[in-house]
This record gives structure tokens, C-alpha cells and sequence, in this order.
């Protein structure tokens, strides 16, 4: 329910250490290149704030790199299935862009919300994982990194998965009976719901970044323009001469606005539309989750009935093998009662989920909406304004003709 | 020529991502969109008037009758100095005084509306080349109007068994104008390309030294393209162009060549070639030409350059003067003297190159511009789809309260992408200044040849004289030597001397329109340096004014999405 996204994170109480109300508050900050050539990489400061019993202290700082991240999110929803795990940013494809300011800004941005999340998610803040991910030593850390044995250990993973649960989807869509699936008319209307957003999302987020090129491209051909707009000011002199280089300065000036605002609509809005896309990308690894454990539940359900069956016929011929065929069938009742709980946890988990994730999304899309109406109000009226103030001089030279 | 090429552009303005959702966005009450489409296709000035009262209303209009635009309070624009006062800032309690005087206002409005409403049938894609006519405002009250319209393909009616005779197109020139040398106020002709090619060449010999527009291309294309829609009104818009630029220079546009051209029913009556003797200047006699030893330069025909053919003597006269004027040790007897003319060429042709570059620019100003309107579109477009998808799936309030937010956001982004489609049209227009003068820079070129080639006449003549007279002095010398006469030589003499004589007068007709032509350089240079001046002045001031004008509603528009989302802000800490 808290889902304030201020960059010292969220809690359910202010920031005071000695409040009786428990809190954890996170920042991730300062990135630095470390290492050297291929192996480089950027570490960020993590630094923790808490009055949790659990934790070492009040305060801790450690520093973390990506694959960290990465770490916590993978052990986060193999544990907690059935939550929605708060995306990460995803790894950057181009070489040359990975180290840019504004990639690293963004990364950090964006990790930042990611932690913040978990820490104020009421169930995954009081994550053993998030305690080592906030605490542990760095050696720690690295080993736990490299000796990850996940099932989803690499994003191909998940996209198998997610291939899956697509498939599945789009046979129940189409009408193709599947045994093993559940008959949940609300939940088929929810996979449907979450498919159909994604690609929705995806498109608003492409002509978003589109945009963010055009504001580029403005600023690129009125720098442009400026330029030569003043050389013909030069060459024709007088006060005309002078009126064009006034233009092309002004032209230059709008240049920087508009570059400006192009990095503020990426970290904005862009960012804010990419965000809520993987946020629907991990709902549905977890539709992928609680379909696995409904198939689970179902197919120990059969085997428990067989084996049910075939205990039944060795007490009638009181085979000595009686014994053992109990022994097996109770402990693949305690089985299949276990893959019922799991897989009922997973229902009520989601539905909570859900209204928590509409509530959190309509949250960040309106903050993202206000940053982008403010920018593009923001950007207009400089523009107004720099050539409004042209005006006056434009008037003086006519007047002099 | 650039001005076809932005045409284009502009028309693929027009299928923009919008049109083909038109459904989606009914939905969402945005009507307008429709509608403004087919307004904006046209470019008449009275549709910019309707789309931007619209625009200043935020109420759908019953859009279909275009008296909406007539609708007292909607439409400000019916007084300019009010509509004007709308592109100021609302929030400025300052209203700047450059803003009341309505001239300042008159000089937006005036350059696009010229005589384009009082014009009956305005042809579809109106030449921007009125922008700049109409806003210079002229010493006096005399107009000439023309149109180009009405493209007909006619047949060569020649008497030919073959079948299949060649086609042309012909178009209706229309004229109106109240200049008395006309004798009429409103006329109009049919003429072919051709015609133009041949009114070209006659003012291009008639009117040496004088910075003439440039007529259109001849394309070397085949004839089934001749005959394609696109290429005939590419074409007939060019002509347009090509007779409003002649009109607009004030001593062409008086000209007997242009006159007859707009005026005289039935075929052309000028030469189609360059037909030297029936030129008859300054009551120059035709002397005869000695096709034998020494040929004439004819005093007549040296006000035209040398050109292939007959002319191939001289040619090589004149070439070879060129040529000892550039390599031979002594200097020519007339130079070009006039510093302060090499100076102004030298400037001007900077100035061409100033203009180019800044043309260029400004073209991928506007395309920038142009993009950033399309994609704003589309993104609109993305909104209002996950809009009505959130609504119809929505099973949570926080969903539609998403929705609502969102749609706010997918509007404005709509309207804003409108408003960057009509500034960026408007832009084109203003900008388009600088294509026209790079077009004129080719008249200037040509005018500086003229004076050039003038000169090598005069100089060729010269060297030609002194030959003679050379020749005369060792022929006397040679025949006093001989007591009593010499039959032969005194014969030879006096052929040389009558030879000496036709030169001199040939000599003295090039030096006259040597003269004459520097003359029209210098007025032109003088003519073209004001009107360039207060050409570009209203450039700037257009272009200026169209900027702050639709940054300010764009800026409008998102401020109210501002106030929408308010409940969103950060708090600050």
C-alpha cells in the first residue's frame, strides 16, 4: 500500500531512527567504473537505514554491482511465488552506451525504485535475501553471485518460460482444450488482461522513446540552422545582419532546451512506460509460476489416486508388500497436500497482488504523466519565450527601413 | 527548383497517423481531427483562420458549415489586433506594446491572405511565393494578378497521315490587373510550355543585364509522364510562379514580350528563335557583310552574344581576345574597371552561398519539426488505445482512474501534434524565402554573363580596330612610296577604310550596350539588395511570430495537463 517513490525510500513511518515504528529505507546511489576493458563494470553504494531487529544496525553501506541485483531478484521469486517481484532494469545490449552518464543515471534511477519497492513491500521486506543483499561483505556477495544455482539464472530462462505461459494462454484464448489448466473464468480474463497490456505498453513506450529522439533531432537542426542563420547575418551587415544573428543565437539557445528536455523525457516518462512494461513482464512469470503448481498439484492429485488404487488392491491379497505402498502413499499425500497449499498460497497471493500492483501503476503513471506535461509546458513556454523576446528588435528594424 | 520539392512535403503532411484511426478518435470527441484534415489539405487562408479559432475554442464545433468561422465569438480573428493579442502569453500582465499597433498584426495576416479569399477558385496548392509579394508593400497602387489553371491536353493538329499525332498540354492563363498599358483589367489566354521557353529566351535577349527569374525546368522525361496528373499540376504550379515573379519585377512586368504573352489570343507572336535582323537598334544601319577577307561584325548583332553557327567567327574572335586578355602580356583596352561593381559581385555571390547553406538548414528545421509533430501523434494515438482498453477491462477503480489520467495526457498529445503540423506548414511558407532567393541567385548570374560577354564584344571590336587601322597605316605608307598611285592598293585602301568605318560604328553600338548593360546591373543590384532587405525582414518576423504563436497554445495545452495531474506532484522535501 505505500508506494511513495522518493529516492530515500519508502516505509511506513518517517525517516526519525528512534520512532517505534519499524521502517527500512534504502538508497543506492553514487555509481563508479570499476575495473578495466572488457571486464569494467559500475558499482553502486548501497546504503540502509533500519530499526529491524533483524538487521546488524541502524545504518549499513555496501557496495553492490548489477549482477547483485540480478542475484536478489532471482531469489526473491523463486521464494516468494505468487508476488509480483518488482522488475530490474534489463542489461544494456550496446557496448558504447553502458557507460554513458545518462545510461548509468538511469541504471541507478532505476535500481534505486527496485530495492525501494521490495523494501516496502510488506512481505518481501522481510526477506532473508534482502537481509544478505543489504548486509553481506562484499566477498560474500560474490560468491553467492557465482555459485548461483537457480533455476532461473539467465534472462533466456525466463523467456522460456514466458513463451510458455504465452502459448498456453493463446490456446485458451483460441479455444483449444488443455487438460492440465485452470477453469478460473476471472483468471483467464486477468492472462488475457495482462497479455494484451504488455502490447499495448510496449507501443506507447516505443513512440515515448521515438519522441525523445525527435526532441534530439529538433535541438540538432536548430543548432544547425542557428549556425548558418548568423554567417548570413555576418554577410549581410547592417541592422538586418544583425536581426539574423540574433535569430540564430536564440536558435542555438532553444538548442540546449530542447537536448535538455530530451534527457528528462527518457528519465521521466520513457523510463517510467519501460518500467511498467517489465513490470508486466514479471506478472507473468508468475502466471508461468502458479500454472507450474497447478500442474503439480493436479498430476500428484492422479498419482496419489493411483497409488491410493493400488494400496487398495495389495491389502486385499495381504501382499507382504503392503507396508512400503503405505509408507508411499502417505508421504505422496503429504506431497500432494503441500503442492495444494503452494499452489492455493499462489491464488491468494495474486489477488492481493493485483490490486496492489493497479493501485501502485496508477500511482506511477500519474507522477510519470505530471513530469511529461510539465516538461513539454516547460519546453514550450522557453521557446515563447526566447523568440518573444526577438520581437521587439525585429520591430526596430523595420521601423528604421 | 525547391519549391516542387516542399509542396510534397507538405502534402505528405497530410496522411498522417491520425486520418486512418479516425473511428478511435470520434470516440473520444475529438471531431475536429477529421475535419481539420480536409481544411488543413487545402491551404487557403480562410481555412487557417477557421483552424485556429477552433483551436482557441475548446468546445466542439458543429464543423461541417463553414460558417462556424463567421460565429462572432469564436472566431477573433475576424479583427486581427485581437486575435493577435491571443499568442500572447494569457499570464503576462505585461502586454508588450509591439503587440497593439495592428499593422504589426495586418503583417501576419496579410502575407498569407494576399488576394487568396477574394480570388473565386484559388488553385488547391497556392504558390508560397505570395508570401512574399503581397507583405512588401509597393510604391503603387498597380496590381497584376495571374493565375495558371486548367490544364487541357490538346492535339498537334498538323496534317498527318501517321497516326498518332503528338499531344501537349495547355493551360489557362488568367489576368487581372489595372495597369493601363494592358488596355484590359482581366483577360486570359491559352499557352503551352513552349510559349514559356519562348517568352524566356525573347526577355533574356531583350532584357540583358537585368536579374530576370529563372523560368521553369524543361523535364526530359517521357512523354506518358508528360501526361501524369502529378507532373501536370507540378508543372502548372511552376508556371505560376515562374509569371508572378515576372510580374513582380517592375520593369518586365511593362515589358511588351510579357504583355503580349498575357494578353494576345491564338498562337505566341514572338520569334522562336533568335532572329538578329529584325532587330533594328538605335537606327543602325544594315551594312553589308564582305564574305570575303574581313567579315562585318554587324553593329546589330552585337548586342546579342555570339552564339553557335553564323556567329562562329566572332566566337573565335572573341574567344581569342578572352584568351590574350587572360594569358597575353598586354592588357585589354577596356577593362572592368569598376571596383566597386567586382566588389559587389564578390559579395553577392558570398551571400549566395550564405543563403544555400541557411536554405538547407531550413529544411531540416522543418522536417524535425514535421517529425516531432508525427511521432506526438502517434503517441497520442498509443495513449488513447490503452485508454479505452483500460476502461473496457477495468475491474479495479484505480484502473479508471488511470484511464481518466491517461486520456487527458493522449488529448493533449493529439492537439499538440496538430499544432506542430500547422506551425511547421506556416514555417514553409516563411522559410521558403530563402529557396526563392537561392532561385534568384541564378538571374544574377546570369545578368553579371551578360555584362561579361558585353565587355569581350567591346574588347574584341577594339583589338579588331586596331588590326585594321594598323593594316591602313602600312597599305598608305607602302602606296606613297609609289609615285603617281597605286590602282591596286588605292583600291584596297578604300574597301579597307569603309571596312574601319563599319567597325568603328559596330565598336561604338557594343560600347552603348555595354554601358546600358552595366547600368541595369547596378539598378537591379540596388533593387535587389531593398527588396531583399524587407524581404527577410518579414521572413524573420513571420517566422518569429508563428513560433511564439503556437509555442504558446502548445504550452496551453500541457499547462492544463499540469493542473490535471497536480495531485501527483512530488512533495518537496
Amino acid at each position: 500500500m505505500n508506494s511513495s517513490r522518493s529516492s530515500s525510500g519508502a516505509s511506513l513511518s518517517p525517516r526519525s531512527p528512534s520512532s517505534s515504528q519499524p521502517f527500512l529505507s534504502v538508497s543506492v546511489s553514487d555509481p563508479v567504473k570499476l575495473g578495466n576493458g572488457v571486464q569494467a563494470y559500475i558499482s553502486y553504494r548501497v546504503i540502509t537505514k533500519t530499526n529491524f531487529p533483524e538487521y546488524q544496525g541502524p545504518e549499513k553501506i555496501v557496495i553492490r554491482r548489477y549482477s547483485d541485483f540480478v542475484w536478489l531478484r532471482d531469489r526473491l521469486f523463486e521464494k516468494y511465488k505468487g508476488i509480483f517481484i518488482p522488475p530490474i532494469p534489463e542489461k544494456s545490449a550496446v557496448e558504447k552506451f553502458r557507460f554513458s552518464a545518462e545510461f548509468i543515471e538511469m541504471r541507478r534511477q532505476a535500481l534505486d525504485v527496485f530495492v525501494n519497492r521490495i523494501a516496502s513491500h510488506h512481505e518481501l521486506r522481510q526477506s532473508e535475501d534482502l537481509r544478505t543483499f543489504l548486509q553481506a561483505e562484499e566477498e560474500t556477495m560474490e560468491r553467492l553471485r557465482s555459485h548461483e544455482t537457480g533455476i532461473f539464472k539467465k534472462p533466456s530462462d525466463l523467456m522460456q518460460i514466458f513463451k510458455d505461459v504465452q502459448s498456453k494462454v493463446s490456446d485458451v484464448v483460441l479455444g483449444k482444450e488443455k487438460p492440465v489448466e485452470e477453469s478460473d473464468a476471472e483468471y483467464e480474463k486477468l492472462k488475457r488482461y495482462i497479455f494484451e497490456l504488455e502490447n499495448h505498453l510496449a507501443e506507447a513506450q516505443k513512440h515515448a522513446y521515438r519522441l525523445v529522439k525527435r526532441h534530439r533531432e529538433l535541438g540538432q537542426s536548430l543548432s544547425d540552422f542557428g549556425k548558418a542563420v548568423k554567417l548570413l547575418g555576418a554577410s549581410e551587415g547592417n541592422a538586418l545582419g544583425k536581426a539574423f544573428s540574433e535569430l540564430g543565437m536564440k536558435s542555438e539557445i532553444l538548442s540546449v532546451k530542447l537536448q535538455k528536455e530530451a534527457q528528462e523525457l527518457l528519465m521521466s516518462f520513457e523510463e517510467p512506460l519501460k518500467d511498467y512494461v517489465r513490470a508486466v513482464q514479471s506478472i507473468k512469470a508468475t502466471i508461468a509460476e502458479r500454472a507450474n503448481a497447478f500442474r503439480r498439484q493436479c498430476e500428484l492429485a492422479e498419482t496419489m489416486k493411483l497409488k491410493e488404487i493400488n494400496l487398495d488392491k495389495l491389502m486385499l491379497i495381504r501382499s507382504d508388500k503392503v507396508a512400503e505402498a503405505e509408507r508411499e502413499y502417505h508421504e505422496l499425500k503429504a506431497e500432494s497436500e503441500q503442492a495444494t497449499k503452494t499452489f492455493e498460497t499462489i491464488v491468494k497471493l495474486m489477488n492481493e497482488e493485483i490490486g496492489r500492483f493497479q493501485e501502485q501503476k496508477t500511482l506511477d503513471m500519474g507522477i510519470a504523466f505530471h513530469e511529461f506535461a510539465k516538461g513539454q509546458a516547460r519546453l514550450a513556454n522557453g521557446i515563447a519565450d526566447a523568440w518573444r523576446s526577438l520581437l521587439p528588435k525585429l520591430e526596430a528594424c523595420s521601423s528604421s527601413q | 527548383m525547391m519549391d516542387s520539392e516542399n509542396h510534397t512535403t507538405e502534402e505528405h503532411l497530410h496522411p498522417h497517423p491520425l486520418s486512418s484511426s479516425n473511428d478511435e478518435l470520434e470516440n473520444l470527441n475529438l471531431h475536429e481531427n477529421n475535419e481539420h484534415d480536409s481544411l488543413l489539405s487545402t491551404k487557403s487562408y480562410s481555412n487557417y483562420r477557421s483552424v485556429m479559432s477552433t483551436l482557441s475554442d475548446s468546445h466542439n464545433h458543429p464543423l461541417s458549415s463553414p460558417s462556424f468561422v463567421s460565429s462572432a465569438d469564436s472566431d477573433p480573428l475576424l479583427s486581427p489586433p485581437q486575435h493577435y493579442r491571443e499568442f500572447t502569453n494569457p499570464n503576462s500582465s505585461d502586454t508588450s506594446s509591439y503587440i497593439d499597433p495592428p499593422s504589426y498584426a495586418d503583417a501576419i495576416f496579410t502575407s498569407f491572405d494576399g488576394e487568396t479569399s477574394s480570388n473565386g477558385v484559388d488553385t488547391p496548392t497556392r504558390s508560397s511565393s505570395d508570401g512574399i509579394f503581397f507583405s512588401r508593400s509597393s510604391s503603387s497602387s498597380e496590381f497584376l494578378k495571374i493565375t495558371v489553371s486548367n490544364p487541357v491536353k490538346e492535339q498537334e493538329n498538323s496534317n498527318s497521315i501517321v497516326p498518332g499525332s503528338s499531344s501537349y498540354v495547355t493551360y489557362l492563363i488568367t489576368t487581372r490587373t489595372n495597369i493601363p498599358e494592358f488596355g484590359g483589367s482581366e483577360f486570359g489566354v491559352r499557352r503551352r510550355f513552349k510559349d514559356i521557353v519562348t517568352l524566356s529566351d525573347r526577355l533574356s535577349e531583350a532584357y540583358r543585364g537585368f536579374f530576370i527569374p529563372p523560368r521553369p525546368d524543361k523535364s526530359i522525361v517521357e512523354s506518358q509522364v508528360m501526361q501524369k496528373q502529378e507532373f501536370v499540376e507540378q508543372r502548372r504550379v511552376a508556371l505560376e510562379k515562374y509569371l508572378r515573379r515576372l510580374a513582380d519585377h517592375p520593369v518586365i512586368r511593362k515589358s511588351d514580350e510579357f504583355r503580349v504573352f498575357l494578353q494576345v489570343q491564338g498562337k505566341l507572336p514572338l520569334p522562336t528563335t533568335t532572329d538578329v535582323a529584325s532587330r533594328v537598334l538605335d537606327g543602325a544601319a544594315k551594312l553589308p557583310k564582305q564574305l570575303m577577307g574581313e567579315s562585318l561584325i554587324a553593329p546589330s548583332e552585337v548586342v546579342q552574344p555570339a552564339k553557335g553557327g553564323r556567329d562562329l567567327l566572332r566566337l573565335f574572335k572573341e574567344l581569342k581576345q578572352s584568351m590574350s586578355n587572360d594569358w597575353g602580356g598586354s592588357k585589354p583596352l577596356v577593362v572592368e574597371e569598376d571596383k566597386e561593381f567586382l566588389a559587389k559581385k564578390e559579395r553577392v555571390h558570398e551571400l549566395e552561398q550564405q543563403i544555400n547553406s541557411a536554405s538547407q538548414q531550413a529544411e531540416s528545421l522543418v522536417k524535425a519539426q514535421q517529425d516531432m509533430g508525427e511521432t506526438m501523434g502517434e503517441l497520442g494515438l498509443a495513449f488513447i488505445k490503452l485508454t479505452k482498453f483500460e476502461n473496457e477491462e477495468a475491474v479495479l477503480d484505480s484502473q479508471r482512474v488511470r484511464a481518466a489520467d491517461m486520456k487527458g495526457v493522449a488529448t493533449a498529445a493529439v492537439k499538440a501534434s496538430r499544432l506542430f503540423r500547422e506551425l511547421n506548414s506556416q514555417t514553409v511558407k516563411h522559410l521558403d524565402t530563402l529557396h526563392e532567393y537561392l532561385g534568384l541567385m541564378l538571374a544574377v548570374h546570369s545578368a553579371f554573363t551578360d555584362r561579361t560577354s558585353a565587355l569581350l564584344t567591346v574588347q574584341t571590336l577594339l583589338s579588331e580596330l586596331s588590326s585594321l587601322q594598323s593594316r591602313a597605316e602600312k597599305l598608305e605608307a607602302a602606296s606613297s612610296k609609289i609615285f603617281g598611285g597605286d590602282k591596286t592598293r588605292s583600291r584596297k585602301l578604300e574597301e579597307l577604310q569603309e571596312t574601319i568605318r563599319a567597325t568603328e560604328d559596330a565598336k561604338n553600338v557594343a560600347i552603348r550596350e555595354y554601358e546600358r548593360i552595366k547600368e541595369n546591373n547596378r539598378s537591379e543590384l540596388e533593387r535587389l539588395d531593398r527588396e531583399r532587405q524587407a524581404d527577410f525582414l518579414n521572413m524573420l518576423k513571420g517566422f518569429v511570430v508563428n513560433q511564439v504563436g503556437y509555442a504558446e497554445k502548445i504550452a496551453n495545452v500541457w499547462t492544463k495537463v499540469v493542473e490535471d495531474t497536480s495531485g501527483y506532484a512530488k512533495e518537496s522535501t
